[in-house]
């Protein structure tokens, strides 16, 4: 990626000690193992509560219980190795139309409803970059609809889409919203967009207000007009933060659950998605199948984040700004190390002077 | 150094602490799985006595917490503790299986959904009851029925309800029609008697539950009884391919194929239904007894006070067959203390109990006779026209997995009824797959 980012005020100036590379090649064995001693249970927390339930789910959906019933009616209670098949059901007959129907409709509202938050989001975020009076006020509210948990803003748009509801008495018209039909999956979207969007316009407006202000100074005096700072100046500056917040609204979009649930309802072919789908095998005691399904959804959007990390770039952990910031900075350092190092030791002795 | 030393031991002390913790949980797993694979035994005795927990949805009229008190100031032994449940019936049942599963001796008395009753039974999550733990020939048959698996009684019948038929009686008397109507094609007589009045201007005929919810498979049920259909036979084998089912199935199709119904019904549950009746927007609506205060109230809540009646759900040739509704308390196999959770069963749902219930909520017991007494009838209006309706019963399919089925006969019901399938091929996709299901 050739974008230049706009460091962070202050990382350039006044890092005392270069993190990483420089004293990459001298670590000693015994720093090592105190590193893994400190990662450890870091890694054992991450063990317990992310690759068990995995391995577990993977494990479990290798298995099916069988339902036959007894003579006296009773269960016969067999959960037998399937191997592969729970995977192979998902393609044919009609747990294969469900899942492929609950995978068109995941995929479909990650689109719309993440184009649709971007770009609302983009607006909002360029309205309160703005100075004008009450903007903090402006701000707060615009997090509200993000605050109000899901279930509940779900139950809210219920009542605007009910067939004597706001929605169709503001149109003047009488659409079902919540029955069965593309009526529903529009419901699904507005409520979901309406939601979200300030997710993405507070975190590109933090990534705006890092331009700074000369950038605009100089295209101004160049003679940009405001479309032209856009396109060549915020938008370029904001790209980083945009992509992580996208990312982030995907990978969230994707396992997308309690908005339709609460407010279309459970079972729904319209707007099933892979986690509701998942949430109803598991409730027919069918566990084999809803890990399995579990499972599908998992590798997609593990397959989203890594296309999205891998082609678009979206830098996530920060490390590749760090990088970036490393390399520019490490002949600097190198010249300034004896100097620094000097320093702290000058500052390290009066902080010890000063706390005896 | 000695600072740097001691945060080794630390670290060394926490990393083994969690890794003891890792194995004990990983333990945990290996156990349950264990469990799971060896045969369960049957327990038949009622042994034991001790304290019990009682797991139930939430009694907001405080009725259950009486009786409860009542048990516990003669048996301060065999203490009995309230658990209550979500309000949403899926995560109740969710919440009793998994402590099934896990073989919990948690849960000792459960209060069931009439309609889980077969698949609790079949996976022996409750014991058989004695033959002499309830007076059944007091009870309404259907509850009885509602609570009996394979031939026996896996189920103490608690509370019931039915489905009512309410009706605009000043509209009817306008309409100069005499009585309420019977079948469905009175209903169609009356309503374009009624509709053509000028004070019933923009109304609708009738309307139930039809969105896509357990609510569509009882007025699903219903119709299909209605027509002399079943949608599952005795034996528990699926009989929706049938000319009965087919009439039934008819009757809501073609009540939205011709206009019977509000065309937004398709999103109707209960309270949208009371809404639109309690607006003064519909002659005849299907819901349930417990509407029957809300439409009566004298607030100015409600533009139908006074002005509506109630009867038995209409059907083809006669008086329609309403479904069954209401819960039954059962004893888990895993309880320590049976003696005591049969004791307190018998107790609870004893005739004496039930009728004291009365007096603080309106959940309709299941002994007949006292529907029949007048002053719970000056309280509760409704109470005769319920027994008449609950007498001609019929459970809700007895299947063990009900929650396929049920999710089934939604599916191809709505279908039907939004038009995306003709009756035909709807019921027979639904016959195809309450076969797989029922197997």
């Amino acid at each position: 990626m050739t974008t230049t980012t706009a460091p962070p005020a202050g990382a350039q100036t006044g890092t005392p000690h270069a993190p990483g590379p420089r004293r990459r090649g001298k670590r000693s064995p015994g720093e090592g193992r105190m590193a893994a001693m400190l990662l450890s249970p870091t890694i054992l927390v991450l063990a317990l509560v992310i690759v068990y339930p995995l391995l577990s789910a993977v494990h479990q959906s290798l298995f099916r219980a069988e339902s036959g019933l007894d003579a006296d009616g009773f269960v016969s209670d067999v959960e037998s190795f399937v191997g592969l098949a729970n995977y192979a059901d998902l393609f044919v007959g009609e747990s294969g139309r469900r899942f492929l129907n609950a995978f068109a409709n995941t995929t479909f509202f990650t689109v719309t409803t993440v184009f649709l938050e971007t770009v609302l989001g983009l607006c909002l975020a360029l309205a309160m970059n703005r100075a004008f009076r009450g903007r903090s006020f402006l701000r707060a509210s615009i997090l509200v609809p993000w605050a109000v948990p899901t279930a509940v803003s779900g139950l809210l748009w219920r009542w605007i889409f009910q067939s004597d509801g706001i929605a169709n008495n503001l149109l003047g018209s009488e659409i079902l919203w919540t029955a069965e039909g593309n009526a529903s999956r529009v419901a699904v979207i507005i409520a979901e967009v309406w939601k979200t969007a300030p997710f993405i316009g507070l975190l590109v407006l933090a990534g705006m207000q890092v331009i700074p202000g000369e950038v605009y100074e100089a295209a101004r005096i160049d003679g940009a007009g405001w479309w032209r700072q856009l396109g060549s100046i915020t938008l370029p500056l904001v790209k980083p933060t945009l992509l992580v917040a996208v990312l982030f609204r995907m990978l969230d979009a994707l396992r997308m659950f309690d908005l339709p649930f609460v407010l279309i309802g459970p079972g729904k072919e319209s707007v099933e998605t892979l986690s509701m789908l998942a949430w109803d095998e598991s409730n027919q005691l069918r566990y084999g199948s809803a890990s399995a399904f579990a499972v599908m959804l998992f590798l997609y959007v593990a397959v989203v984040a890594i296309v999205f990390v891998k082609v678009l770039g979206a830098d996530v952990t920060g490390a590749k700004e760090l990088k970036l910031l490393s390399k520019k900075t490490a002949r600097k350092n190198r010249l300034a190390a004896s100097q620094t190092q000097a320093n702290t030791e000058v500052s390290d002795q009066k902080k010890a002077e000063a706390t005896r | 150094m000695r600072q740097r030393r001691r945060t080794w031991q630390t670290l060394l002390a926490t990393t083994a602490s969690l890794t003891v913790a890792a194995v004990a949980l990983t333990g945990c797993g290996g156990t349950a799985t264990d469990a799971k694979s060896t045969p369960k035994a049957a327990a038949a005795s009622f042994e034991g006595k001790g304290p019990i927990n009682y797991v139930s949805n939430r009694d907001a009229s405080g009725a259950a917490n009486k009786t409860i008190e009542e048990w516990n100031a003669a048996h301060p032994e065999e203490k009995v503790t309230f658990i209550e449940l979500p309000d949403s019936a899926d995560q109740q049942r969710q919440q009793l299986i998994q402590n099934a599963q896990i073989k919990s001796d948690t849960f000792s008395v459960l209060n069931l959904d009439v309609v889980w009753t077969s698949e609790f039974a079949a996976n022996k999550w409750i014991l058989p009851l004695p033959a002499d733990a309830v007076p059944t020939d007091k009870m309404i048959p259907a509850t009885v029925n509602a609570a009996t698996y394979r031939d026996s009684l896996v189920g103490a019948p608690y509370y019931t309800d039915g489905a009512l038929f309410y009706f605009r009686s000043d509209l009817l008397q306008a309409a100069g029609i005499a009585a309420p109507p019977k079948t469905w094609d009175e209903m169609k007589t009356a309503c374009k008697a009624i509709l053509a009045l000028p004070e019933a201007a923009g109304m609708s005929c009738y309307t139930g539950q039809f969105d896509k919810n357990e609510a569509l498979t009882v007025n699903f049920s219903e119709a299909v009884a209605s027509a002399g259909g079943t949608v599952v036979d005795a034996d528990g084998k699926p009989t929706v391919n049938t000319p009965e089912a087919k009439e039934g199935l008819n009757l809501l199709v073609d009540g939205f194929k011709d206009g019977l119904f509000p065309s937004d019904a398709i999103t109707y549950l209960e309270e949208q239904g009371r809404r639109a009746f309690q607006d003064g927007k519909l002659v005849f609506m299907r819901n349930w007894p417990f509407l029957h205060a809300s439409l009566s109230a004298t607030d100015g809540s409600s533009k139908v006070n006074g002005k509506f009646n109630i009867t038995s759900i209409p059907g083809t040739d006669g008086p329609g067959v309403s479904t069954l509704g209401g819960r039954s308390l059962a004893i888990s196999p895993f309880t320590p203390n049976k003696a005591t959770a049969l004791e307190f069963v018998k107790f609870f749902t004893s005739e004496e109990q039930a009728q004291k219930r009365l007096a603080l909520s309106s959940r309709a017991p299941v002994y007949a006779s006292l529907f029949e007494d007048p002053a719970v009838v000056a309280k509760r209006p409704f109470f005769p026209t319920l027994l008449t309706s609950l007498n001609n019963a019929q459970p809700r399919p007895k299947v063990v997995q009900y929650g396929a089925t049920t999710k089934a006969i939604q599916e191809e019901a709505y279908a039907a009824i939004t038009g995306a399938k003709d009756t035909d091929t709807a019921l027979k996709d639904m016959q195809a797959k309450l076969t797989e299901l029922t197997k």
